[in-house]
């Protein structure tokens, strides 16, 4: 699984963050960060939440 | 017929998510999508920014599933086609042509319609806001405007009021309330939506009502309860919404200002409810309540699937223990709002300043943090919502927030 966000759309709400906080990160400077672009098979619930919640959408995820 | 089918009414958000997790649960049987409107499920925050300013197109707010494309939910659509009654006995969706759709389960995701003021519907100009075709249709009526008089300092006429200031038009926005938000926010943090409008050029009304549109075909004056007459090409009315239960009048569901469901989004043997329609009792808050936030509409949706999977299975659902959380953009602010936060409720900045519009604050109720506000700080408003998730005493929510700041 690798997980692409479009950094064109990307606003920094910071609901992949809480949904999944081991491969997303906004920090104090706002901006997202991620933290595994390539985040292990057990996380992909936790990273499909974070796609599903995105308010623009930002996020794919391939594979 | 063969194994169970389901049917979403509602080509919304909270019904899309509905669909896409029951074939994400694993169901494999027929599922409908019934929606009145002639698209495809759409995202709508955008209508009030990005499509009303022209930046993005009806293609560009398709919603999508988080992984692979909508024709991979095989959905068998009935668009342009309104659901009219429910017939819970016989198990069946009566649509308007006359079709009945027999189901197993049901997903209710009707959603709400716009609240229009009365006596306005034979002026042209004047405007609602909330389908794709709404905003197209106030978009091109914008095009030639040049004064637009908002009703309603809420969220959508906040935002409208930026995208038309973003467009260059002279806007008055008239609010009944002394300052906008006043029972979501308080005055407080009302006061600061007030400055963010007038620090941009808005001519902003408040604690004043609307006495009646004037025109003849199209409406040419707004007269306020104060004697002001605001000239007017164009009115836009944000004045809330009303959930669309119409259908389901004497169908057996509870119909109490939306579906009333239980814990779990169970409205009735078989039948879920979901998005701004449902009403439920969010263990997290000990309130029966109803949200019309975009983020609730996703999650609920999700939720109220995996409940009617439980149902068919014949086991129950969990229960819908959200913390609601929305967010509006409005000139080149992001507001945030996380929790229930209320006009009596103590409101304390704890990071960053309200004079330079970027902060974060938290709402305390009898000891205990209810909410938390942010402007422009969109990191620490998430970082700290997980303090909702639990009880947490206001003092030690103040003093964590401010030791990290």
């Amino acid at each position: 699984m690798r997980v692409v966000v479009d950094f064109d759309l990307c606003e920094s709400n910071a609901l992949c963050m809480a949904a999944a906080p081991e491969v997303f990160e906004v920090r104090d400077d706002d901006f997202l960060y991620v933290l595994q672009e390539e985040p292990p098979e057990e996380l992909r619930p936790k990273v499909e939440e974070a796609a599903r919640r995105c308010p623009k959408q930002a996020i794919t995820i391939e594979g | 017929m063969g194994g169970p089918a389901v049917v979403v009414v509602g080509a919304s958000q909270a019904g899309f998510r509905a669909a896409e997790a029951l074939r994400q649960g694993g169901f494999d049987g027929p599922i409908t999508m019934v929606g009145d409107e002639p698209h495809r499920p759409y995202d709508r925050p955008p209508l009030s920014k990005q499509v009303l300013a022209g930046t993005q197109g009806p293609g560009d707010i398709v919603l999508t599933p988080a992984e692979g494309g909508v024709d991979d939910l095989d959905l068998d659509w009935r668009l342009g086609a309104t659901a009219t009654a429910l017939d819970l006995a016989a198990r069946e969706v009566v649509l308007g042509g006359g079709e009945l759709l027999p189901f197993t389960g049901l997903v209710v995701a009707t959603g709400a319609h716009a609240r229009r003021l009365p006596g306005t519907d034979h002026l042209a100009g004047v405007h609602t806001l909330r389908t794709l075709d709404d905003s197209l249709a106030l978009r091109k009526a914008l095009d030639g405007a040049r004064r637009v008089v908002v009703v309603g300092a809420g969220f959508i006429g906040a935002e409208v009021t930026a995208t038309c200031r973003g467009l260059g038009l002279d806007v008055s926005l008239v609010e009944a309330l002394p300052v906008p938000l006043e029972r979501g926010l308080g005055p407080v943090m009302g006061t600061v939506m007030a400055d963010l409008h007038r620090d941009h050029g808005v001519d902003l009304r408040l604690g004043v009502g609307v006495v009646r549109l004037e025109g003849d075909d199209h409406v040419e004056r707004v007269r306020l309860t104060d004697g002001t007459v605001l000239d007017a090409d164009v009115v836009v009315v944000g004045i809330g919404v009303v959930p669309n239960t119409d259908w389901l009048e004497g169908s057996g569901l509870t119909l109490d200002n939306g579906i009333v469901c239980d814990e779990t989004c169970l409205a009735a043997p078989g039948v879920v409810a979901c998005g701004d329609i449902a009403r439920w009792p969010n263990p997290r808050f000990d309130e029966v309540m109803r949200v019309e936030h975009w983020d609730n509409a996703v999650e609920m949706g999700g939720h109220a699937a995996r409940t009617l999977l439980a149902e068919l299975a014949g086991r129950r659902g969990e229960p819908y223990a959200p913390v609601p959380w929305f967010w509006s953009d409005q000139y080149d602010r992001k507001i945030q709002l996380a929790g229930r936060s209320g006009p009596d409720d103590e409101v304390k900045v704890v990071a960053g300043s309200l004079a330079e519009r970027r902060f974060v604050a938290m709402y305390g109720r009898a000891g205990r943090l209810v909410g938390i506000l942010g402007m422009n700080m969109p990191a620490k408003v998430m970082r700290w919502r997980t303090m909702l998730e639990q009880p947490t005493r206001y003092d030690d929510a103040l003093a964590t927030a401010r030791a990290a700041s």
